[in-house]
Order: structure tokens, then sequence, then C-alpha cells
């Protein structure tokens, strides 16, 4: 059935198109609806289309709300297009699932890249992004030196017990309605991509890496109950906005003085700029005792296992990585341009740049979330189980919970693949 | 045996035909497949082949047993006790984990009471399951006689010739033409904690002595809050059907009752009460069916949270379908959530029969 459909498929591309000499490529892209990005993107495909007589790519755009459902009706239907883009913790999901056949570019493309832009997975190369993101701990110089609290480095960041104690002090002086922000309104993605690196700082993660076969000891071992019940606290002592933050405060709380320090990612960066210029200091996160750390991967593409011209689609992802599109990218939408010359380009990210600590943080401190195809379910349930923790469930049966529910699903999924 | 329905009736087979096919195609067909896939481990996306796995499924959602715990003694024997004075029980966690009690695995605790110096505790293999279960029965328990109830005193209200009441009628009715996503995106302005319409409203009325409540963020009221929204948006619909049973019974039983000096009570209950009777068997049956499928509610307002106290049938069987790929948990919801409805129709439609 699908291999009929993929026929019809492509009777169809080869009728549409069989008087030109070009191969015509289809290709899905996440970002409808934004406006820089769509002009970014098109710009990209008639440079290219423009460039050669080979290929030609032709872009549908999708808004991001409905994009992975697309993506896996379309697989399901046998429909999918040749060039793919796709968040990196979901790429595994996809690559495992047959929707993704390795990349086949040379890598010594790559070779300067971030590690977070680069997908692998089952040791190859499934998928390259033209950027990445980062979190910081957001503040203001005046804020640390009115409260005697000394600027953390990247060789020195907080401790977690200095970093508690600046909350204690900051909550005590009653000038802010919460010291913290972590940003409990953004639900979805944000928490295991914002929240995980705090575990992972203390010792604990989502699932044991070593083999992706069970999350037992991981995330109900000492350091994630150490971990949780430090959580809570934030909660119960009211350092931070709970889950029923209103998501207008995540937005603008920080720069209406509400919150101290806010645990946010570059793209809000331009908007805190605007109102507090040179006085906002981006920090790097706490160490809680296995170092500081924080999310890696955003979005990337990668080529559909549909594709009957993966050389053409490969082609295309490496015309885009050149550094002139990587910083126009980050100079249109604010993110982190994936190389250290593309980013000398930019605006934000050159050296002595408003955000250039940003690319800085990625280097040092970024860690990948969980690389397995069960990622997908295993953000949903580490999610419920950060937001039951803040609401005030038992941390040691919250995270067991988690534990089981997690192990059960691959066991379902017979390991996801994971050789052990 | 020939009947009505089946001799010289093409033209009421004809009009019938389209609207059965749809209903055979995009209803009962899909209750087969998700039954079948509920025997199965099917995944959303997955490389993996279908297996039939039989009732694992079922057991998985609907395991449940007591234990008992006996409270903890120190060496001499003594009863231990906090410094409440409450006495204290070994950790569930340390049986549902433990080597020592397989059967027992992977099961949490739900819900506990007191028996003598013993404790009894529930334990589930699928907490948030159970507790969706409850919330959906409690919801609908309240929802549907509250519902039905309100519809009929504003029916009876706008069930007069006044000037101007379909005015009335009009506000009555808005509501229900609101897409109920964009009631409940309205309603968690309302509902807001901080400086939501409901907490300045009571704080008004008070006097400044109201102390604001965080009402869909606090577990003890989230699902209280949403289910006085369900109500206010679906009750104008319901009120209509009402009003069309009204407007069946005849005005010349209204006039034999006013000559024979019925009181307003005595002909609400001899005469409009009996005459609603079928309305008030219909009304009741769809509320009932509208109530157990709640979701956009849920989904927009609190996902569920906090603590699971918003947690329902329908939305845990979206979260598990799509959100975490478990199609066949999906689907082992629905069959669930069919039989339950199914079983409290047939009991509504017994308990109301034409007793003759």
């Amino acid at each position: 059935m699908r291999k009929l459909a993929l026929l019809a498929g492509t009777i169809f591309i080869g009728l549409a198109h069989g008087a030109s000499a070009e191969t015509a490529l289809k290709m899905w892209y996440h970002g409808a609806g934004n406006e820089v990005e769509s002009k970014l993107i098109n710009q990209i495909v008639a440079d290219f289309n423009a460039s050669q007589d080979d290929w030609s790519v032709s872009l549908e755009s999708f808004p991001q709300g409905a994009y992975n459902d697309s993506v896996v009706a379309a697989a399901l239907a046998g429909n999918l297009p040749d060039i793919l883009d796709v968040d990196g913790p979901v790429m595994p999901n996809w690559a495992w699932a047959g929707y993704l056949q390795p990349l086949p570019i040379d890598e010594s493309v790559i070779a300067d890249f971030l590690p977070g832009p680069k997908g692998y997975w089952d040791g190859k190369l499934y998928s390259v992004g033209l950027w990445d993101a980062a979190v910081a701990l957001v503040t203001r110089k005046s804020i640390l030196e009115k409260y005697g609290i000394r600027t953390p480095t990247l060789d020195k960041p907080w401790t977690g017990a200095e970093f508690n104690e600046i909350l204690a002090k900051l909550k005590a002086s009653g000038d802010f309605e919460y010291p913290l922000d972590l940003g409990m309104a953004w639900t979805g993605e944000w928490y295991p991509y914002a929240f995980s690196p705090l575990l992972q700082s203390f010792g604990g993660d989502i699932v044991d890496r070593d083999t992706y076969a069970s999350a037992d000891g991981k995330l109900n071992g000492d350091a994630a109950l150490a971990f949780g019940e430090w959580w809570q606290s934030l909660f119960k002592d009211g350092m931070t906005p709970g889950t029923s933050q209103d998501p207008a405060d995540r937005d603008n709380g920080f720069n209406e003085g509400k919150y101290a320090i806010a645990w946010n990612g570059n793209w809000a960066a331009t908007g805190m700029l605007k109102v507090y210029g040179d006085d906002l200091l981006f920090l790097p996160a706490p160490d809680f005792g296995s170092g500081p750390k924080i999310g890696a991967a955003s979005w990337q593409f990668g080529v559909s296992s549909a594709s009957k011209h993966p050389d053409g689609a490969a082609a295309f992802i490496e015309f885009a990585l050149q550094d002139k599109y990587l910083a126009a990218f980050s100079d249109g939408i604010g993110l982190i341009p994936a190389t250290p010359t593309a980013a000398a380009m930019t605006e934000n990210y050159k050296e002595g740049g408003p955000l250039a600590v940003f690319f800085d943080l990625s280097k040092a401190q970024a860690v990948l979330r969980p690389v397995t195809p069960g990622y997908v379910v295993q953000a949903k349930v580490f999610e419920k189980a950060m937001a039951d923790i803040a609401n005030g469930a038992d941390v040691a049966d919250t995270l067991d919970a988690a534990v089981d529910e997690i192990d059960s699903d691959i066991e379902k999924n017979q390991g996801y693949g994971h050789q052990s | 045996m020939a009947s009505r329905l089946t001799t010289s009736n093409r033209a009421g087979w004809g009009f019938a035909i389209p609207g059965f096919a749809l209903i055979a195609i995009f209803i009962v067909l899909p209750f087969f497949f998700a039954f079948g896939l509920s025997l199965t481990d099917q995944r959303l996306v997955s490389p993996n082949p279908t297996r039939y796995v039989g009732l694992d499924n079922y057991r998985e959602l609907l395991d449940v047993t007591v234990i008992t715990l006996e409270p903890q003694r120190d060496e001499a024997g003594e009863l231990i006790r906090d410094e409440d004075g409450n006495l204290e029980y070994p950790k569930v966690r340390d049986i549902t984990r433990s080597d020592d009690y397989p059967q027992y695995s992977g099961m949490r605790e739900w819900f506990r009471w007191q028996s003598g110096q013993n404790a009894k505790v529930v334990i589930a293999s699928d907490v948030v399951f159970m507790k969706a279960l409850v919330n959906t029965l409690v919801f609908v328990m309240v929802v549907a006689p509250v519902q039905a109830g309100l519809a009929l005193v504003l029916a009876l209200l706008i069930n007069q010739r006044i000037r101007g009441i379909n005015i009335f009628r009009t506000i009555y009715f808005m509501p229900v033409v609101v897409s109920i996503v964009v009631v409940s995106l309205l309603w968690r302005f309302i509902y807001s904690g901080n400086d939501g319409l409901l907490n300045n409203l009571l704080d008004a009325l008070t006097f400044g002595a109201w102390q604001p409540i965080d009402w869909l963020g606090n577990p003890s009221t989230a699902l209280g809050s949403i289910m006085a929204m369900s109500i206010w948006q679906a009750v104008g619909f319901h009120m209509v059907i009402w009003l069309s049973g009204l407007q069946t019974i005849s005005p010349t039983l209204y006039e034999a009752a006013t000559i024979e000096g019925a009181s307003g009570w005595q002909t609400f209950r001899y005469v409009t009460w009996p005459g609603l009777r079928n309305t008030a068997v219909l009304i009741l049956i769809v509320i009932t069916m509208q109530a157990f499928a709640v979701f956009a509610q849920i989904n927009v307002m609190t996902s569920g949270g906090p603590l699971d106290s918003t947690q329902t049938l329908v939305f845990q069987a979206v979260v598990r379908g799509y959100g975490k790929q478990d199609i066949s948990g999906g689907a082992t919801i629905s069959v669930i959530l069919f039989l339950l409805v199914l079983s409290i129709s047939l009991l509504q439609r017994w308990l109301t029969r034409d007793r003759r």
C-alpha cells in the first residue's frame, strides 16, 4: 500500500515536472507564520535553485504546532517529502521509525560546528542544524551590585549552595514578587529542555544513557531525589512562580522588574536587551555538583527515507550550511549560529556582541537531551513529574512513577533499537 | 416478517442511507478498529511489528489491589509515633519496588484509609487513569443534574409572552454558539489567580476581605471551576430543548388548571412536569453522554493538572494515543469509556421507562 502511494507520488511529480531537465525535490519546514523566518528559508531555496541546474527545491511551510503531526501522518500515508526539518531531540524517533535516512554529506563540512546542531543516531549522521539555542540565568548588574552578589563566570559558576543563598537573600529583600522565574508557564518541550540539565547537574538524568534501557536509579536515584527535594523547595518557599504562572508574566515579568533572575533562552534576549541594555547579564547555569549544564539542539535538516534523490537533498542541505545563511538566520531571529566563523559575521554573536556569551555557554555547557527514540515519551513523563513535584506531590513517589512509566514504555517498544 | 420498515419504503431508506453510511464509516467502523487495537501493542510511530497482547492493556489500566500496612514498632515492640502522635507506617514504595513482592511491582498508592491500627492502602497500576475515571464520574454526576435543572428554570422563565423576551433567549443561548475553546480561554482569564475577574468581583463584594484564590492552580478548586464553566457554557442548548418541550403542552391544560384553582407549584407538578417526561429523558441522556466526553476545557485550561485533579478519560486517551505515541493505550481507554457510557445510558433508559 505504501509502495503504491509512493509510486503514485512519483508519477505525479514526474508528470508535473517532466518537461524540465531539473529533478524536483520537495521540502517541508516548520516555520509558517513567522515572516522573517519564511523570508530567510525562501531566500536559501531560491539561491540554491539558481546556483545549479540539476535540482529544483520547492518549499512547503507548516505552522510549528501542526508540523510533527503532519510528518507522522504523511509517513503513515507514504507521502513524505525529500527534505524534512526535524527538532533535534525528536530526530532519533523519526530515524528509528524509518522516516529519515542517513545524511550523505561530507562530514568535513560540519567539522567546526557546535555539538548541538549535529544530529547523530546509531553512529550515523541524520540531521544538521544551522543554529543552536541556549539557556542562561538572566539578571541585571545593578541587582548583583545592590545585594552584594558575586558575578559568576564560566570557569567559576555559582555553586548550588551559593545559588540557594542568593535566592533567599533576594527573597528576604522583598523587592521582587519572586527572586527567580523558571518559566513554568511554558508547558511542553521547555520543561525537559530547560529543567533536565538542572537534574543532570545534580548527577541524575532522565534515562540511563549507557544502555537507554531503563531510567531506574537515574531518575529516582539519590541524586535525582536531592534534585526533586530542591525543586519542590523552590515552589514551597515562594522562590519562583508555579505551574499556574500567567504566560504574560513569563514574557514580561522580568522586564517589568517582578523577577530578579530569569532562566531563559537566547531567543528572548533581544527583547530584554531593549529594556535593560548594558545593565543586562547572561550568567552560566549553577553547578549543583556534576558541573553546570544547559540543553542543546534545535531544529535541523534531514533527508526523508522516501526520497529517491538523497544526493540532491544532501546537496541542498550542504548549500544551506554556508556561513552567510547561518549568520542571516542568527541576525533574523536571534539564534546562535552553528560555527565560530558565522558567529563572527553576526550582529549579536560576534566577539564583544551582546549575546556572544550564549555561543560560549553553548560550547562549554551544552548537553544533548537523551539521544533515543524513546525521548519523545520520556519528555512527556518528565514534564508531568516536574509539574507534579512543583505542585507538592511526594518527590520519591512521583519520580518512581515516572521511572515505571518510562521503563514500561521502553519495554513495550522492545528497547527502541538500542543494542544492549 | 413484513413491517412498515421493509415494505414499500424505498424513499425512507433512501433518505436514511447517507446518514447510516456516514455513521458506519466514521463511528461504528472506528469503534471496531479501536477495539481491535486495544488488544495489540500498536504504536503511533514504530518500526516494530504489531503484536497481539490479549487483555494486557486492560489489565494495566484496571489492576487494583488493597494492601494492609501494619504500624511500625521499635525494638521493644512499642508503636512508633511521630511528633503529632500519629502512627508511622512503612512506605508503600518499599513494598511496590521490592523484589519480595513481584505481584505489586509497578503499582502506586491511590488512596488509603485507617482500619483500627492498620492502614489499608489501595494501590493501582495506573493511578492517573483511576483519577481520570473518578474525575469523569464526578463531572457527570454534578453536571448532568445541575445543567438540566438550570436549563429547565431558564426555559420556564423565558416561556412567557413578555415584550423583549427574545433578547433573554439570545443572551442565554449565546455561549452555545461560541466555540468551547474560545470560552475556555476567556474563562482562564476570569479564573486567574493574580487579578482575574472572579477574584476582583469577590473582592469588591466582600469589601476587600476576600483572599484571592488561584482557581485553576489549586487541586481542590480546579475541577469545580471547570464544571461551573461547562454548565454555564452548554446550559442554553438544553434550555432550548426544554422550551420546545414546554411549547408542546396544550394551553387548554393550563386553562383547566386555572379554572380548577391550582397553585403555580401544582400546575408545574401535575401539568408541566408530566408533559415534559420525554424531553427530560432525552436531555438527561444527551447531557450524560456529552459530559463523559469532556476534553476541550481540560486541554485548554489545565492539561489535567494540578496534581491530576482535572484528568479525564478522553483527555488521557488523547495524551496517551498522540502525546505518548501509545495508540493501543488510548484505544483501550476509549473502549472502556464506550462501555461505561453505554451501560449508564441503558440504565437511565431502564429507570425512566414507561411503567404501564
